[in-house]
């Protein structure tokens, strides 16, 4: 069998960079927990936020250092697989993805290092604001890698000259039609996980007893904000969709699984998309709501595949799943949300087993949700890469071979698996080690070096004296109040 | 309407880049390649933390060129890239392999020995992969419309294997020299017993490589042997360098032998710059064919222009904080 150097190309792409989108979606959350955190220590003068910010920080910390290695990746996948494109694009995306490394660097040099180890040696005041900045700089960081990645889908602000794009305007090319909501949705994406994860890892000391207090009031804090986003987050999912349907109605129709255009578009809830005779198979919908949903009107006609020729259709079945499974797990995360509100009738929201449960595992699926909607928005705009002005086959690098995409995709399957094994089992380790830092801080140095990674103390192996913090379920309600 | 000669200021901030990347990137691979060979586990806690503050810093210029090449030169950004793509691939693996042992070493305590091969076998590996490179540029690139038409291993020949050893040596010497001005004791004898066996060997194959250079492309032997002979000063200088680290060693000076060796890289960097200017893409391309459009580079320019002194000051501010020897069990972790 022929080695296909493209899809062995998109094939690594989407794990490389399905593996580096993890670390950020969480960290942007993350980053502005943290400073939250950070302004309620400094205007309450409570230790209990401090207490939150120090162990979160840690994680933030780790995470950010797993964000950046794999990062270096992607600033190279463009030059060795997507040559062409590189070429053709680099105008406007070179700069652009340059001012994201720049914003990284500065953020980098200028306050991480002081949100990571200033505290005790930095005025309040000053902690606050480095933490502040910090979060302002992972948003000015998607910001510029947004504005790439919707200028693919939506190109704007530049004209095709002799294969090469030249920027016309560069406030159009960044601001381009798709851009502010992807930037919108995104970021909500990002408070989503933030806010999951730590009400998760909270559900998990509280469901142990441990720190009562402080897991509580995070906890809290997480379920009033999740009550707000996670509802938020479906209308601007439909803003965003409305915006596609607009600009690239192929990925729509995959999207929905229509594979004509017609009126009365019934919402599929399940189906087996055929695309070999441009059917479904097993559909199981609901009448009109398609057509209801996306022109506002039970008898609006919807844009179907059979528009374009075959070979320009997005591979529906992977598309039409990716958007259910996204859009299924927005509605648990709203289901739950509800809950925490009406389970703070006598402040059950905290002691109940089987909600505390349900939120340790609703920890992960933030992740699926995020990698779901990226894969119907980069698969849905197949063929093209710059969507309707170069497709795929047109940007891969010429001299690629099978068998070196083949070659270097087993090579970052290696790599990645071997690096974030250790890199996830270490996370792991500062979640179990907890608030309850029972390490020494044997750093002795006052200023420091700004290694994300050398903020925890945690060591790598599992210790005897562990044994306490291990116990076994402590019933909650011995702690706290 | 152009006003300033962007291409050319371009030039100079990514060469600027690289050599920075170089000298400081290359110290801290050096004491990963020395790693295997050091007298001891105690030792190697020195020689780790004699870099820790620094290491990552060094490697962002690494990302700020490979990200300024795609903006400012596309075309060897889009050429380079594919030539070297198996290249790219194990330089970027050793440096993820040995940034992340570099940091779970320092957690690690019965798995410690996995970090250690981690961290010595990503950094000789990601340091032959960069001298592979050198070579490779020195050898140029078979193109055809601005497109890499040659194959995946065109970058593996005799030439770039012993360039590629040229720069494990290159960088073991500053490593040496590195350890010689940061430590003291018994570790700081071995870095200056090791200093001048080293230094034969840079030079035995920087010397092959300068008389097989010209062999290896035509213009380059015509640039150093026709009429433009006030080059020469560069491979004197050069020398010169070479003459300081051995006589600085022998004296047992403590900052002068890794001062010399930076001497010794810039002179052979500027050297290869001038054997190849102003082609950027040899043997086809300048830096002018390579360029991206006037207002893109102008655009990062600008945000360049604001952010590259603060990281600089940063820099500076770092090495100065952690100034001074590392004594054995006082690290910074």
């Amino acid at each position: 069998m022929e080695l296909d150097p493209l899809i062995l190309s998109r094939i690594q792409f989407a794990f490389v960079v399905s593996f580096h989108a993890i670390f950020p979606v969480f960290t942007i959350g993350l980053a502005s927990f943290i400073a939250v955190l950070e302004g309620l220590a400094f205007k309450t003068r409570n230790p209990i936020w401090e207490k939150l910010s120090a162990f979160w920080t840690k994680v933030f910390a780790v995470v950010f250092g797993m964000g950046v290695v794999s990062g270096i990746v992607m600033s190279f996948q463009f030059g060795t697989n997507w040559s062409n494109f590189a070429q053709a694009s680099a105008n406007f995306l070179g700069p652009v993805l340059s001012y994201e490394v720049l914003t990284a660097f500065f953020l980098e040099a200028a306050f991480l290092g002081v949100l990571l180890f200033g505290r005790d040696k930095v005025p309040a005041g000053v902690h606050l604001f480095a933490a502040i900045m910090v979060a302002l700089g992972t948003f000015i960081s998607s910001f510029w890698i947004l504005a790439a990645n919707s200028w693919m889908h939506t190109p704007a602000g530049t004209e095709l000259r002799d294969g090469v794009f030249y920027v016309t305007s560069w406030s159009e090319a960044i601001f381009n039609p798709s851009f502010p909501y992807r930037f919108m949705h995104m970021g909500l994406a990002s408070f989503l996980t933030g806010s999951f994860v730590v009400a998760g890892v909270s559900a998990w000391y509280l469901l142990r007893g441990r720190e009562v207090e402080a897991n509580r009031k995070a906890l809290s804090m997480c379920l009033w904000l999740l009550l707000f986003i996670a509802p938020l987050q479906a209308v601007v999912g439909d803003f965003h969709g409305l915006n596609t349907l607009e600009h690239q109605p192929m990925k729509v129709a995959a999207m929905e699984g229509n594979w004509e255009t017609s009126t009365h578009v019934p919402l599929l809830l399940f189906a087996i998309p055929d695309q070999e005779n441009q059917t479904n198979l097993f559909e199981v919908g609901v009448p009109g709501l398609a057509s209801f949903i996306l022109t506002h009107e039970w008898d609006g006609e919807v844009p179907g595949l059979n528009e374009v020729a075959v070979d320009e259709q997005p591979p529906v079945a992977l598309v039409f799943w990716s958007f259910r499974v996204m859009v299924g797990l927005g509605m648990l995360m709203i289901a739950f949300a509800v809950t925490g509100l009406i389970l703070r009738v006598g402040s059950r929201y905290w002691r109940s087993v089987w909600f505390l449960q349900g939120l340790r595992l609703m920890s992960i699926t933030p992740f699926f949700a995020v990698l779901a909607g990226w894969f119907v928005t980069e698969i849905g705009r197949a063929p093209w890469l710059v969507y309707g002005m170069m497709n795929q086959a047109q940007a891969v690098t010429p001299s690629l071979t099978g068998g070196m995409a083949l070659f270097s995709l087993i090579g970052y399957i290696v790599v990645y698996a071997l690096v974030f094994t250790a890199g996830v089992y270490y996370l792991m380790r500062v979640l179990y080690v907890g608030l309850e830092d029972t390490y020494d801080d044997d750093e002795h140095e006052a200023e420091r070096p700004k290694r994300p990674l050398s903020a925890t103390h945690v060591p790598f192996e599992i210790e005897h004296d562990e044994g306490d913090l291990v116990g076994t379920a402590k019933p909650f309600n011995n702690g706290g109040h | 309407m152009e006003l300033f000669d962007l291409p050319l200021i371009w030039a100079f901030i990514i060469g600027f880049g690289i050599i920075m990347y170089v000298l400081m990137d290359g110290f801290d691979l050096g004491v990963g390649i020395l790693f295997p060979f050091a007298p001891s586990e105690e030792d190697r806690d020195t020689m780790m933390n004699t870099v820790a503050p620094v290491w990552d810093g060094n490697e962002t210029w690494l990302v700020l060129g490979g990200a300024g090449l795609l903006a400012a030169f596309p075309l060897v950004y889009s050429i380079l890239l594919p030539a070297l793509y198996i290249g790219v691939f194990l330089l970027v693996a050793g440096l993820i392999f040995r940034g992340v042992a570099f940091e779970f070493r320092f957690k690690a305590r019965t798995s410690r020995y996995l970090w250690n091969w981690a961290f010595a076998g990503g950094s000789t590996i990601a340091t032959f992969a960069q001298g592979a490179v050198v070579g490779a540029y020195i050898q140029g690139f078979e193109t055809l419309d601005g497109v890499y038409v040659g194959s995946a291993l065109d970058w593996l020949t005799p030439f770039t294997v012993l360039t590629g050893l040229g720069m494990l040596a290159g960088y073991a010497l500053l490593g040496t020299t590195w350890l010689i001005m940061k430590t003291e004791g018994h570790l700081q004898d071995w870095a200056y017993k090791l200093a001048l066996p080293l230094l034969g060997g840079v030079l035995v194959v920087f010397g092959m490589i300068s008389v097989w250079t010209p062999f290896v492309d035509d213009m380059v032997r015509d640039r150093w042997f026709s009429n433009l002979s006030v080059i020469w000063i560069l491979p004197a200088l050069t020398l010169l360098c070479a003459f300081q680290i051995y006589r600085s060693v022998r004296n047992r000076l403590e900052g002068m032998p890794f001062v010399a060796t930076m001497g010794l890289f810039i002179f052979t960097y500027l050297g290869l710059i001038v054997s190849r200017w102003p082609y950027v893409v040899p043997p086809d391309y300048t830096l002018w064919d390579a360029a991206s459009a006037y207002e893109s580079q102008l655009f990062l320019l600008l945000g360049l222009l604001f952010v590259i002194p603060i990281v600089l000051a940063y820099t500076a501010w770092t090495y100065w904080v952690f100034r001074g020897k590392v004594r054995a069990g006082e690290g910074y972790h």
